[in-house]
């Protein structure tokens, strides 16, 4: 009998998993895929290292700092800031035809070069900041506000406004179009007002440490462990099956798998609504190249990409929608002096509609992965210089690589629109935590473990 | 324990909650939150750290006790007092 028994051994669950068994707790982190990680994790292919997920930490804040989630979290968690590795971004843009905005760790960069291309808007950018202060966390009503009528109440100039929404929705909006304004005070923190950095070694270091933390304390994890149901007595969860019949029984039961993916597997419930899950999926092309991407000209660690006045944040009819796009540089962060990638990266992600991806045959899918690898980077040298003619390997993940690694349904990266805060199911022991308790990104996902960790699962 | 003994040990707890915290100008009559940045997580550790090393329970309703120093050490004085 396990005092908690965790679905999946992804950031929130190896948090949670830490913060129980530290306190004593027989906890076991139970894992369908063959590795850790879930949506942030890491594979080898012909002998290089690549990351999923992560392309940058957001909510980056210094050694020393002691406000913020990443300095709560290393607290939570008896890490050292050092455990992390992070180094800070280069610097970072959002590219829209004709313009472009740098931004880097530093909200003077971005306020300096919204007053140097929007004149008229400096004012405005400073009365969002001021939207953002006075935005109240424990107000649901604040959250549920629509972000965009924020954004045209305060910001006069249509095209600044969709440049400022286009990195925060790429980088947490799992809602379509438009994004609740909870969400985007939470993104524009992290993002805008904190910022970006990664450890060298990529987001495998951070899962060692978060995983070597959790054995050490006592703390079973079981790969290859799909739970197929949980099982409900008395309005209580008991236990759950695992995919092989096996069966483990816990006083309570705290599940990263989702929302709906989670009711789905309560036998006492016929059906999970499934219209309530996300469905922004991505494609990434990943390109391996014979030079540093500094070489060729290409000095920014992320850039947001839009090809029109209009940013889209839809789910798209076809397999793909390149219009607009994030290119990652792995390579532009500021390592230690001697450190850095053996070869240059570039990782180009693009919206992706999980059905069609799923539907292809074998064939078709190798066939329209190498399709839409061209397109997709066809599409972003509009934005940052062609660098084609270095490719040395590449590889692209799908949607139906996400849902591998998540099980999140229609490989949805940031989960279901609608959030369970308080973490709470119908079942009194049953918890959830990740992506569709609300917070997202590492920093995000590990906060949310703590938090329903602590708020559920510690205090009998 | 004396309330010697026991200020000292949450000085311990303190130290392993929040390492990056000075705590030797630490002053007794004045709530942690004034001195050190301690959120309602880091109290919940403490609470949480009293019951790993020493098996005593605060309920909820008595965390307002552990606001100082010296309100901690008065408040867990007859709890810990076979300890």
């Amino acid at each position: 009998m396990y005092d908690t028994i965790i679905i999946g051994a992804g950031m929130s669950g190896l948090a949670a998993g830490i913060r129980l068994a530290y306190y004593d707790q027989r906890v076991c982190i139970l894992e369908r895929h063959n590795t850790i990680g879930g949506l942030n994790s890491f594979y080898r292919l012909r002998g290089r290292d690549y990351d999923v997920g992560l392309h940058a930490v957001t909510n980056f804040t210094p050694p020393g700092a002691k406000r913020g989630p990443l300095a709560r979290l290393l607290r939570q968690l008896r890490f050292q800031w050092a455990d992390f590795g992070l180094a800070p971004q280069i610097g970072s843009a959002i590219a829209f035809p004709g313009v472009e905005l740098k931004f880097g760790n530093d909200i003077e960069l971005f306020e300096a070069e919204i007053a140097r291309q929007f004149p008229g808007e400096k004012d405005n950018f400073r009365r969002l900041l001021q939207r953002l202060v006075d935005y109240d966390d424990l107000n649901p009503a604040h959250f549920e506000m629509s972000g965009r009528q924020v954004l045209d109440e305060t910001i006069g100039d249509p095209l600044l406004r969709e440049m400022i929404l286009c990195p925060l929705m790429w980088y947490g909006n799992a809602a379509e179009h438009d994004m609740p304004f909870g969400q985007f005070c939470i993104m524009f923190r992290s993002i805008f007002l904190e910022g970006f950095a990664r450890p060298l070694a990529g987001v495998r270091l951070i899962l060692r440490n978060l995983i070597r933390k959790f054995r050490a304390l006592g703390g079973e994890l079981r790969l290859r462990s799909g739970v197929a149901r949980i099982k409900v007595e008395g309005g209580r969860a008991v236990g759950v099956v695992l995919d092989d019949g096996r069966e483990l029984q816990a006083r309570r039961i705290l599940s990263s798998a989702g929302l709906v993916e989670t009711l789905r597997m309560c036998e006492d419930l016929t059906q999970a609504d499934d219209q309530r899950g996300g469905r922004m999926s991505f494609v990434e092309a990943i390109s391996v190249l014979d030079r540093q991407p500094q070489q060729f000209g290409h000095d920014r660690t992320i850039v947001f990409f839009n090809d029109s006045d209009q940013f889209h944040w839809l789910r798209p009819d076809e397999l793909c929608d390149v219009r607009t796009g994030v290119v990652c540089s792995p390579n532009n962060y500021a390592y230690g002096a001697g450190e850095g990638l053996p070869d240059g990266i570039l990782r180009i992600s693009a919206l992706a509609n999980y059905e069609r991806w799923a539907g292809l045959s074998e064939d078709q899918y190798r066939l329209e992965k190498l399709r839409w690898y061209d397109r997709l980077v066809e599409s972003s040298v509009r934005f940052v210089p062609d660098h084609r003619s270095y490719v040395i390997d590449t590889d692209m993940f799908t949607p139906t690589t996400i849902r591998r690694f998540t099980w999140h349904n229609n490989g949805a990266v940031y989960g279901a629109p609608e959030k369970r805060f308080d973490g709470t199911t119908h079942l009194e022991n049953l918890f959830l935590c990740g992506s569709d308790q609300g917070f997202v990104g590492i920093i995000g996902a590990i906060v949310s473990g703590i938090t329903v960790a602590n708020k559920h699962c510690l205090k009998d | 324990m004396t309330p010697a003994e026991i200020r000292t040990e949450i000085i311990s707890i303190l130290e392993d909650i929040a390492p990056d915290e000075d705590l030797t100008s630490l002053q007794d009559d004045v709530p942690f939150r004034e001195q050190i940045e301690l959120d309602s997580m880091d109290f919940l550790d403490i609470v949480m750290e009293l019951r790993k090393r020493h098996r005593v329970q605060v309920p909820e309703a008595d965390y307002a006790q552990l606001a100082s120093m010296a309100s901690t050490v008065k408040y867990l004085e007859p709890l810990m007092k076979g300890a």
